[in-house]
């Protein structure tokens, strides 16, 4: 019972039932913590990943869809001594409060930024919109998202 | 309960009086210590809600000590040795602790300072600080905080007196900081509750009874997977495992063995209303200044309705609890660690000292969600497995379900004035259930799992603090505007169908709302601006101020007219005693209400974190947007049925409105906090914008089109 995958670029095998969510192998086994439990029912975004570089609800995915293809969390976006350009505009404007909300944002945000490297305010609302954030802090994080652009990606 | 309202309820004592929090906790201490490592640790006992507190903190101390500000590390708040601050509730974290940990700060230098010059011959007044260096005047370093860090020197009792830089002289505190935790958040750090592993912990979740106040009379035996164990205590119901989905899937089994001894105890939905009026209630009198009028040329009656709603944390509630030998230790993000003590040394049947309590952050609360009650849950299965960390995490379900309530409120308002729309006569009428169920008051427990263990304690029901400590249905229905009679009267419904507690701004969102509409109606009925009729009944400067501030960002005087677009603007100070904040809504209303643009202009006092109060004031803004436009807690007679995204939907990114927001500075005046005070003008603005755009008076909560449709109907 293993499940084999990538893992922010590295090999994993995480010992966890093929019908087990996504979310609990990240933060059980492979001891993650960025991406977070909210409602287990794709409805707040707080537990996005990106598989295969597309955004996919790890509160509902199984682990075993994952198997041979490659996952990326929050950890694997940047760290603080190689910060994604969304972490570094995030941090610059203060975009979060409580920041429970922010590891599904900044990945969600990183498929837009990916797929539309100069988008809109209209853009970003539209790309965030399966994301809930309890705090307001709305327009700071679609600010970030917006300098983020500006910052531009990395190669 | 913060420690206003505890000084409110309980009174003062004859101690010198010193700063805040300072002065029921003075061992200086208790505050700060000196690392010979080159950092200051502080110790509040206000904690981190994701707000920015700890940031804010951190700034006034180095402040104080002129150390540079990463060389602050903050302390979560822990029992026994934190100092008692309460809750950490009502936009008082600045003034409480902060204005400790100024005083604490500046004495701590100036004792620091004392050394030094007695040590150097160097008179102490010509010593200068630089980054925690002490400096003679011919630039001689005679040493430092580090090099003289010693425990001694900071274990005296605090001293009256003012030691604290002049306003003008500050550097740190008053300039926009990041904050501190913030970091962390965006790196997918363990920060969180959620986050903590210890060694050997088992996962944990509750199964709740099929209706309020069912007991569980049978469990049917069944395989459960990953070896998952049940916990019972009388009806407190929980699977456990190793796994975290293991303990999720039992309990999903549990849900469907479990059978429960159930009853209608909630008034149907469609009948809140007539429940409310017939409830057994407690009045009192808020306020009454009597005084002859003449005859009114206009008189307006209106009723104000709001439903049950919720806070709505992203993160659900999460604690984790070791039970060793006779104590428990108990992580947790609680706003209050003290008051949850008390509240558990009652439930556990316990003494405090067995019970230790450590603060982790969690998500944001907006007020009293189920923080307190998930800690009594992992305590309870805790104890049952001696040795074995439990870590409880609380379903979407049940955050929006089985957390505290903000209760549904009636605000009846009646006003007369003269032809000119000049007040003579207000009277407002507040009902509702208590909106305090805080932990830590009462004889009884009021956590959640204390009502439903084997040998449990029933509900005591919600209180309202009293004005003096900023007050809970009547909080703010006491209208600013001069009005020679005035009467504010407040019933409290003693029975408590569904558990109510605080919600950011309590009463006053429903208040604030109830007073700005009849304000706009009387000064539309008489034909004036609603800003100069706000304007001419404003006796206070600061009110005018924010009043003015914002009415010029939104360019009011020069406002169009257009279609399906309204504007309307509100103004209110906080508890009467806090922030001043005042907002400009402009909405569309097509098939339903959207806001798309606010502008908010406010006075928090001194500020120490412009970018964080500013943080603050805009995300309680969008809140209110999101609460008034969308937000009611729905039910049927047994329970919440609201207890989803789906059913319980709040504001997304496509509807936020845009949001401009300045603050009035006032370095010299004291603090005020800013989490709250945006959030009762906005809702009101919006509902007097809906009034300009459709010529109708929106007077039920939500402001949808079904309720809109209604107001229609009644007009
Ligand atoms: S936790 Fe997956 S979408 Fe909410
Ligand atoms: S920052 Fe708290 S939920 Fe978004």
């Amino acid at each position: 019972m293993s499940v084999s995958f990538t893992l922010n670029g590295a090999a994993v095998a995480a010992p966890i039932e093929d019908e087990a969510p996504l979310l609990a192998a990240l933060r059980g086994p492979l001891g993650l913590s960025g991406t977070r439990y909210g409602c287990g029912a794709e409805q707040c975004g707080a537990c996005l990943v990106l598989v295969d570089g597309q955004p996919a609800y790890s509160c509902t995915l199984h682990s075993g869809v994952v198997a041979g293809r490659s996952v990326t969390t929050v950890e694997g976006l940047g760290t603080p001594e190689a910060p994604h350009p969304l972490q570094t505009a995030f941090l610059e404007l203060q975009a979060g409060q409580c920041g429970f909300c922010l590891s599904g944002i900044l990945l969600r945000a990183s498929v837009l930024l990916r797929d539309k490297p100069a988008p809109t305010e209209d853009d970003v609302r539209a790309a965030l919109d399966p994301h809930l954030c309890r705090c307001g802090s709305h327009n700071r994080i679609i600010r970030a998202v917006l300098r983020a652009a500006a910052i531009g990606q990395p190669a | 309960m913060n420690l206003a309202f505890r000084n409110a309820v309980q009174g003062g004592d004859d101690k010198p009086k010193l700063p805040g929090s300072l002065h029921v906790n003075r061992r200086l201490d208790q505050w700060l210590s000196i690392q010979p490592g080159g950092t200051v640790t502080i110790t509040p006992g206000k904690v981190e809600l994701g707000q920015g507190i700890i940031t804010a903190l951190a700034q006034i101390a180095a402040e104080e000590l002129d150390v540079a500000l990463p060389r602050l590390v903050v302390r979560p708040a822990s029992t026994p040795g934190s100092p008692d601050e309460a809750v950490t509730s009502g936009s008082l974290s600045v003034q409480e602790s902060g204005m400790a940990i100024r005083h604490a700060c500046a004495e701590a230098r100036a004792i620091f300072v004392g050394v030094a010059a007695q040590k150097t011959g160097v008179p102490r007044e010509d010593i200068a600080v630089q980054d925690g260096d002490f400096v003679a005047p011919d630039g001689r370093v005679l040493g430092s905080y580090w090099s003289m860090a010693d425990a001694a020197l900071l274990a005296v009792e605090a001293t009256p007196g003012d030691r604290a830089k002049p306003a003008s002289a500050r550097r740190i505190a008053g300039t926009s900081a990041p904050r501190l935790d913030l970091p962390a958040k965006i790196f997918g750090q363990p920060r969180f509750v959620h986050d903590m592993r210890l060694p050997g912990m088992m996962h944990a979740r509750m199964v709740r009874p099929a209706a309020r106040g069912a007991t569980l009379a049978a469990l049917r035996d069944g395989p459960l997977p990953g070896g998952a164990t049940i916990f019972r205590d009388g009806s407190v119901l929980a699977a456990l495992a190793t796994q975290e989905h293991h303990a999720e899937a039992a309990a999903a089994r549990l849900a469907a063995r479990a059978s429960w001894d159930a009853a209608d105890t909630l008034p149907e939905e469609h009948a809140i209303e007539a429940w409310m009026d017939s409830a057994p209630r407690e009045d009192s009198i808020v306020l009454e200044r009597s005084a002859e009028t003449p005859a009114p040329a206009r008189r307006i009656a209106r009723r104000f309705f709001r439903p049950f709603i919720t806070h709505g944390s992203i993160g659900t509630s999460c604690a984790v609890a070791t039970w060793t030998g006779d104590t428990v230790e108990i992580w947790c993000h609680s706003q209050g660690i003290y008051n949850l003590r008390a509240d558990l040394t009652k439930a556990l049947r316990m003494p405090a000292d067995n019970i230790i309590l450590h603060h982790v952050e969690g998500a944001g609360c907006y007020g009293h969600n189920g923080a307190d009650d998930v800690a009594l849950d992992a305590a309870l299965i805790a104890r049952a497995h001696p040795g074995t960390p439990i870590r409880v995490l609380w379903s979407r379900a049940e955050e929006l379900a089985w957390g505290p309530a903000s209760p549904a409120m009636i605000v009846d308002v009646a006003a007369e004035a003269e032809a000119d729309g000049t007040l003579l006569r207000w009277s407002q009428q507040v009902l509702s259930n208590g909106h305090s169920g805080r932990p830590g008051r009462g004889a009884l427990p009021t956590l959640l799992a204390a009502s439903m263990m084997a040998d449990g304690f029933p509900v005591p029901p919600a209180i309202n603090p009293p004005l003096a400590g900023g007050g809970g249905a009547q909080r703010n229905a006491v209208p600013p505007y001069r009005v020679p009679a005035l009467k504010v009267d407040m019933a409290r419904i003693t029975a408590m169908p569904l558990r109510t507690s605080a919600l950011r701004g309590l009463g006053a969102l429903v208040n604030v709302w109830a007073i700005e509409s009849v304000m706009d109606e009387l000064a539309a009925q008489a034909a004036e601006d609603p800003l100069a009729h706000r304007l001419r009944h404003l006796d206070d400067a600061r009110s005018r101020d924010v009043l003015s501030r914002a009415a010029r960002m939104a360019d009011w005087p020069n406002r169009q007219k257009r279609d399906g677009i309204g504007m309307g603007l509100a103004v209110s100070r906080y508890k009467g005693s806090g922030a001043w904040c005042a907002a400009v809504a402009e909405i569309e209303a097509g098939e339903r209400i959207r806001c798309k643009r606010l502008w908010l202009a406010a006075d928090v006092g001194e500020v120490v974190n412009p970018d964080g109060s500013l943080n603050q004031i805009e995300g309680g803004a969008i809140q209110a947007t999101s609460l008034c436009l969308l937000e009611a807690v729905r039910h049927d007679a047994r329970n919440v049925t609201s207890d989803s995204w789906e059913t319980y939907p709040i504001l997304r990114f496509t509807d936020v409105p845009r949001v401009q927001a300045e603050l009035i500075a006032r370095p010299e005046a004291p603090p005020l906090g800013a989490g709250e005070c945006s959030l009762g003008p906005v809702i009101a603005a919006i509902a007097n914008a809906i009034a300009d755009a459709l010529g109708v008076r929106v007077t039920r909560w939500p402001f949808t089109p079904e309720n809109i449709a209604r107001a229609m109907d009644d007009a």
